[in-house]
């Protein structure tokens, strides 16, 4: 009889999915970091990172007002002569959605996400959580980010934690779902591989898996994101199902941007190159990458306060 | 390895294979490497402390593989400047170098290191021009490599009476050296380093084509104040490494190369009581079970076989794969070398830069037609080459069996051989069944694993879950014609002295 424990549920799953060598991957990802992108090169992903964000604020102290100010700089993140996009969507907690709406007006190309799902520890009923999700969508939310259940996965119940994704997938409607792993808790990029997979085997073509709430110790890495890329590429050629990534916490300055999108171009290629299949979870990082763009323009950097704040990075 | 979808749905849409697209959309802009190499247009010999004209007047061209465009002029010895290097080296040896306390010695090791470090990037760009390998290479494993192991062998110089516990250690007397073009200043470092630690002094060859980084290194030589002769180096072609062989001076030969230049050599020596160490060439297995994780195999056999364009003694050139996972691990490498830039080697982003030699083209070049005409897959990425210099696709072929000769002969080049087995035991014996036994790689999930294959693999390092790893502190060396004796850690020190 084959056992039982969590232990070799996960040892089944990993035999399925393949594991993970920490050493390649870190030496993989360092190989991105020495890339010199420069000039035309540099300006376009820029341009591209700045169109990818998720401008993102999740704090007890959030406000109509301050939500309405993230909005503004959503549509218009800087002086429009600069050439700045606007960025691909504001997220905010479903209390949020509707004063987002309000400041965002119905005819807009930027995207309102909405964490859901007893963000950021999921530690909730499951029909509080899927209520939390309808509620998000009502009050108008484009995309939905949930939690995975963590306990379920670390402690082997792999069909419970697929089932509330799927719960949550018809939940969501026609908003695009943001499956959040939690890498800092999951811990290894095994479980991170094999979590990946669960997840992408229940959610739709174009709806994303994410690294991290920004909650916790250790958010998106290099080596998170190789990981969970590495997975969606194996996942699209076995099944020919393209899922979207969006490493989330922790990408503050427009340099980790590009060396992101290096790793884009090289493991997934050109087709994940846009916001629809790829997302930073930021806020900081928008600020930065206009400061490069005027710099490039200008030649010379400019000072911080020359640039509006309107959030605070997470 | 079974499918990763759980369940496939049965009535799929039948839809065209998924394809990834590596295009231009996001075009990266040159990104060239500007440090000055500061080269001089005319190198001569550098004997007996100082930059003297060959006997013979004559100087020969070293170019840029990259453009064919001459880079400087490099002296043509002869037999007679050989002659006056050893007499140089001799007396050295006998009047200063032999009789010098190794923690004396360490002082001029420590130095060459750090100046070296002072001018890395000139050094880099240097290597780069000269040999064709990409600036990313020279600049982050070449020459700090090179520096790695003057520091290694310096801190060995005060402690040799600890090198061979229970017994005392001493110089052999003078060395004569011969050196390769694949890594130029890291292999001169590999040579110098251990022997000058000991206490001998050295007469070297560099190889023809790459001789700048070499003489480039005398001048740090001098700015180190290193004792006149110590370190004597003659440039030239094969005829200056006979006589570097064959002068009656040397007590010791060493030798890193090709196997057909090793055997000549041990010919030459055969019946002399001069001591050699040979490090010849290699057909290295990198063996990929089913249990391995593939993503980073992928990424393992790429860094093992396109590193430096292949010129690698111990490159991975021949891919064992198990069955079940044979078709994933060509699907992957193939979306994994259609991201690999080749081109010019001092652009920054370049993977794969230029091949060293118009020579060496030519012999990638038929290799390759050879394995095409005895029906091996041939698999090369598309894009533009550079129109000048000599460049070469990275290649894979898949459909190899172990009699096609791009499985048994030494190509030196971007291209990779796959082959398949179903067994361990399969494994290791079509491992071994090469006339080579330099390294080899595993690739498993399984510790017992690694553990037998590294003690059955006939080749002097077994890479596990990695490739092409390289430490001053670790020995490294052949079995059967991959050639004898250890360079770096103790073992390659012990290999520059006598015990008594």
């Amino acid at each position: 009889m084959l056992a039982r424990s969590p232990h070799a549920a996960l040892r089944r799953l990993f035999d399925e999915v393949g594991a993970v060598d920490a050493v390649g991957i870190e030496e993989r990802v360092a190989k991105y970091g020495t890339r010199s992108i420069k000039k035309a090169a540099k300006l376009w992903g820029l341009k591209l990172a700045a169109s990818m964000v998720d401008l993102t604020t999740l704090e007890g102290k959030d406000t109509p007002g301050k939500v309405a100010s993230l909005c503004q700089k959503a549509l218009c993140p800087h002086d429009p002569e600069l050439g700045v996009p606007q960025v691909a969507a504001v997220c905010v907690y479903p209390a949020m959605v509707k004063h987002a709406r309000k400041a965002l007006g119905s005819d807009t190309a930027v995207r309102i996400a909405s964490v859901a799902t007893a963000f950021p520890s999921g530690q909730a009923p499951l029909k509080t959580r899927l209520a939390e999700v309808k509620a998000a969508v009502g009050d108008g939310a484009d995309e939905i980010d949930m939690v995975i259940n963590r306990g379920a996965f670390l402690s082997g119940e792999f069909g419970v934690m697929q089932d509330e994704i799927r719960a949550v997938v018809a939940a969501c409607g026609d908003a695009t779902l943001k499956v959040i792993l939690e890498v800092s808790e999951l811990e290894t990029y095994d479980n991170i591989r094999a979590a990946s997979f669960l997840a992408m085997r229940v959610i739709r073509e174009g709806d994303f898996i994410k690294t991290s709430t920004g909650k916790t110790s250790l958010n998106a890495t290099l080596g998170n994101n190789q990981v969970m890329i590495e997975a969606i590429r194996d996942y699209y050629l076995d099944t020919g199902v393209s899922i979207a990534m969006k490493p989330a916490g922790g990408i503050r300055t427009a340099k980790q941007a590009l060396t992101f999108l290096v790793a884009i171009k090289e493991t997934l290629g050109d087709a994940w190159l846009n916001n629809a299949r790829y997302r930073f979870g930021a806020s900081a990082l928008l600020n930065d990458l206009i400061r490069q763009i005027a710099k490039e323009r200008s030649g010379a950097y400019q000072a911080p306060y020359y640039f509006s704040e309107a959030t605070e990075s997470y | 390895m079974p499918t990763l979808t759980a369940k496939k749905i049965s009535t799929r849409p039948s839809r065209p294979a998924p394809e990834l697209i590596f295009g231009d959309l996001w075009e990266f802009d040159p990104a060239p490497e500007t440090a000055d190499p500061k080269l001089k247009a005319r190198y001569d010999l550098f004997i007996n402390g100082q930059f003297v004209a060959p006997k013979s007047g004559k100087y020969f061209d070293s170019i840029n593989p990259a453009n064919e465009q001459k880079l400087a002029e490099i002296a043509q010895a002869s037999a007679a400047d050989v002659d006056v290097a050893y007499q140089a080296a001799k007396a050295a040896y006998d009047n200063v170098w032999g009789k010098m306390p190794g923690r004396e010695r360490a002082k001029y090791l420590f130095r060459i290191a750090r100046l070296l470090q002072d001018r890395a990037r000139e050094f880099a760009v240097a290597e780069t021009l000269d040999g064709g390998k990409p600036i990313k290479e020279s600049r982050d494993f070449d020459v700090p490599m090179a520096a790695a192991h003057f520091f290694y062998h310096a801190g060995w110089a005060d402690k040799l009476d600890y090198v061979a516990p229970g017994r005392r250690v001493a110089p052999l007397g003078v060395v004569g050296q011969v050196i390769p073009w694949n890594f130029p200043l890291l292999m001169l470092a590999w040579k110098l380093a251990p022997a000058l630690a000991m206490g001998n002094t050295v007469v070297l060859k560099p190889a023809e084509t790459t001789s700048i980084t070499c003489l480039k290194l005398a001048e740090i030589l001098q700015d180190a104040g290193l004792p006149p002769g110590v370190v004597n180096f003659v440039t030239g072609a094969g005829d200056v490494g006979a006589a570097v062989m064959n002068h009656p001076i040397p007590a010791k030969i060493a030798f890193t190369g090709s196997t057909e230049v090793g055997k000549i050599i041990m010919r030459s020596l055969a019946g002399t009581d001069k001591k050699m160490t040979l490090e010849l060439g290699g057909k290295a297995a990198n063996i990929v079970f089913d249990d391995a994780p593939l993503n980073q195999a992928v990424e393992g056999i790429v860094n093992g076989i396109f590193f430096n364009q292949g010129h690698v003694c111990c490159a991975g050139s021949r891919l064992l794969v198990h069955e079940p996972v044979a078709e994933q691990v060509l699907t992957k490498l193939k979306n994994r070398i259609k991201v690999l830039r080749v081109g010019d080697p001092l652009d920054k982003n370049t993977d794969i830069g230029a091949i060293n030699s118009k020579e060496q083209l030519a012999k990638i070049t038929s290799l390759v037609a050879s394995g095409v005409k005895e029906g091996a897959v041939l698999f090369q990425p598309s894009g533009r080459l550079p129109t000048k210099g000599f460049y070469f696709r990275p290649t894979i072929f898949s459909g190899v069996s172990m009699s096609h000769r791009i499985a048994r002969e030494e190509i030196f080049g971007p291209v990779l051989s796959i082959l398949t087995f179903r067994t361990v035991d399969e494994a290791i014996e079509k491992a071994n069944n090469t006339a080579y036994g330099l390294s080899a790689g595993v690739w498993t999930d399984k510790g017992s694993r690694i553990l037998k294959m590294s003690t059955e693999l006939k080749a002097g390092v077994v890479w596990a879950n990695t490739y092409n790893k390289f430490d001053p502190t670790s020995p490294f060396g052949g079995y059967k014609e991959s050639g004898f004796g250890r360079e770096g850690g103790r073992q390659g020190l012990l290999d520059y002295c006598k015990l008594i």
